[in-house]
Formats: C-alpha cells, sequence, structure tokens
C-alpha cells in the first residue's frame, strides 16, 4: 500500500457514490492486547460486504492520517487513522491505517463487487 | 513411536510457534506429520515490517507461506477452510464432526491441539474444544492420544506442571526459520542490521526462552 494521497483517494470515493457497493470497515488492537501488553481488554470490530449506498464522501486529516466519512440516507460511515490506500485488482478501493510497527489498526474499504469471502480465495 | 501425528491450529503459523520443534523430531523419526489448518489467518494485523501484504491480498500470501513451511517441515498441510476471527461462533458439533471425518481418514496416534480455556485467542479456544470433541466422538478403541498446548500466562498455576517437555532449543535455529517463513507476520520481530533484517541476538535469546520448551497436557476422558 502507499502513503495516502487525498485527491486521489477523494476521486475515488466519489466514483463510487450514488451506486450500491459492498463496504469492509474493521478496527482492531490485535488479540493478543491483553496478552502480551496488559491493555486491558482486545478491542476490535469488522463488518464485512456490507451493501450501503452514500450520497457524499470526504477524506480529511493532516497529512499523516486522515479521516473518512460517508454520509447516507440514514447515518453515516467513520472511520479514523488511515494512513495507506491502494487499488486491488483495478476496481477495489482499500484504505488502511498502520500502527509504527507496521500492524493493521483500522480498514476501509469501497467496491462495486463484493469482497473475496474465503472459499471463492481458496 | 507414534505412527502419525495430527496438529490442529486455526492459523497459519501456530503450528510454526507452537509446535515446529516437536514437528521436526518426529519427522527425524520418519513419523508422518499433517497440519489441519483452521484458517487462513486472514484477518491478522500484521501485514510486514515494509507493509507487503494488504487486507484482500493476506489470504493468498498467509496461505503461499503455509505451504513453504509445509515443505521445509516435511509436513502435509490440509486446510479446514473456517474463517479467521470466526470459528468459536460456529456451530462446534459440525466442527468436530468435520474434523473426526479427517481423523478418522488419517488414523494418526496422536493428535495436537490447542487446550480450550487456556490458549489466549478465541479461534485457539474453539479449535482446541472441537478437536479434543472429535476425538470424544471416535471409538474409544481408535482414538488417538491428545496433547493439548496452553499458551496463557497463568496456566501452569492452574493446570500444574504439563505431562509433555519438548526440549528443542538444540534445534532452535530451525524452528525459528519455520516462524520466519511465515514472513507476512513473523518479519516485525526482525531488525535492521548492517542493511539486513535480522533477528537481533537478544532478542533471539528471549524467544529462546519463551518459545524453546513446547509443552502439552494428556487429555483425559471420562466418557
Amino acid at each position: 500500500m502507499e502513503r495516502i494521497e487525498v485527491q486521489k483517494v477523494q476521486k475515488w470515493l466519489d466514483m463510487l457514490k450514488d451506486q450500491s457497493v459492498y463496504l469492509h470497515l474493521e478496527t482492531t488492537n490485535g488479540a493478543y492486547a491483553s496478552h502480551f501488553d496488559n491493555k486491558g481488554i482486545n478491542v476490535g470490530a469488522y463488518i464485512r460486504n456490507a451493501k450501503v449506498r452514500y450520497t457524499q464522501a470526504k477524506i480529511i486529516g493532516d497529512g499523516t492520517s486522515f479521516r473518512v466519512g460517508l454520509k447516507m440516507e440514514l447515518g453515516w460511515i467513520y472511520a479514523e487513522g488511515l494512513t495507506h490506500w491502494t487499488i486491488h485488482e483495478n476496481d477495489q478501493l482499500l484504505l488502511a491505517g498502520h500502527d509504527q510497527e507496521g500492524r493493521l489498526a483500522v480498514a476501509l474499504q469501497i467496491s462495486e463487487r463484493p469482497f473475496a469471502h474465503q472459499g471463492n480465495t481458496l | 513411536m507414534e505412527k502419525h501425528v495430527v496438529i490442529i491450529f486455526p492459523h497459519p503459523d501456530d503450528e510454526s510457534f507452537g509446535t515446529a520443534g516437536s514437528i521436526i523430531k518426529f519427522r527425524q523419526q520418519n513419523i508422518p506429520v499433517t497440519f489441519l489448518c483452521g484458517t487462513l489467518g486472514e484477518m491478522g494485523r500484521n501485514m510486514g515490517k515494509q507493509i507487503f501484504a494488504n487486507r484482500e491480498t493476506l489470504p493468498m500470501i498467509r496461505k503461499q507461506e503455509l505451504a513453504a513451511v509445509g515443505k521445509l517441515l516435511d509436513m502435509d498441510i490440509h486446510l479446514l477452510g473456517y474463517q479467521d476471527k470466526t470459528l468459536e461462533f460456529e456451530d462446534r458439533q459440525e466442527v468436530a464432526e468435520h474434523i473426526k471425518e479427517i481423523l478418522n481418514k488419517i488414523k494418526p496416534s496422536l493428535v495436537i491441539t490447542h487446550y480450550p480455556g487456556y490458549a489466549v485467542h478465541p479461534d485457539h479456544d474453539a479449535i482446541g474444544a472441537a478437536a479434543i470433541e472429535a476425538v470424544r466422538l471416535m471409538d474409544p478403541e481408535e482414538r488417538p492420544t491428545v496433547w493439548a498446548q496452553a499458551i496463557s500466562t497463568n496456566y501452569q498455576e492452574e493446570l500444574g506442571k504439563p505431562d509433555v517437555i519438548h526440549d528443542v532449543r538444540d534445534i532452535f535455529d530451525q524452528k525459528m526459520e519455520a516462524i520466519l517463513t511465515h514472513r507476512s507476520q513473523a518479519e516485525g520481530m526482525l531488525k535492521e542490521i548492517n542493511g539486513h533484517l535480522q533477528l537481533a541476538k537478544e532478542d533471539k535469546e528471549n524467544l529462546k526462552r519463551r518459545l524453546g520448551l513446547e509443552q502439552f497436557y494428556i487429555w483425559e476422558y471420562h466418557d
């Protein structure tokens, strides 16, 4: 993945708006957070291939890490801490935030077609 | 001597961190080893020290890393096809039946899995419980021995001294080679020394203390 370039990502966010898209959203502090670092609890959530439609999208940040907000008819989709982006297989927008050790802490991905489900990838 | 050893863990790399030394020693005695790997670890957050993987490429990368470890340790790999992080939400009986079918074909003399409740990661606890149930469902005459591996920080206090202790420090470099073959997951342990990513001496000693003994409890069935 590459460091986020706001204008390029904004262009993709706009291209994918006003239509049904598949969304992958996750955040995690790792399955071993409480085991290794005594950080109390493991925190994480993900949703894969949620079908959504957004009408407005913005990426905003300070040059190091970025926030994305997607406005839907009845609510919002939000992610913060995004640092990297890439286009997977020509058409899937992947955004991710990595910590200093390069570990993924947050991901927001949008695609016109469903993200691979295990079974498809095997 | 064992006839065939089946290792049942949920993620590519669990076999290397937990049992690579034991696998190497079994193979030295020409005992076949099969790894039933529950998922591809596709929700892992390690993407390589220089971030060469992403959420969508990680499954294939980890699958290739696992195949390379299979070759390195000369063991068979069988993918069970579950989704990372979801094993505990699957129907345990179904997973147990699935594993039992495979065990009935392989007819191992020994099964190694995680000790449910003492394996830290929910996928570890879930596959350990399903594997132990799978063996319970077998004809008592045909059941392999089950070794359960605990990894929680408190396990010795609660479970006592493990029944089986494999000291693998004499082949620790080989164990580390297996671990590091899971490059996307293990590269973070390396440091840049003289322009190359390497395992620092003090880190290796530390890992040797943590991973140099592979310890197991023999599961007792009371049915």
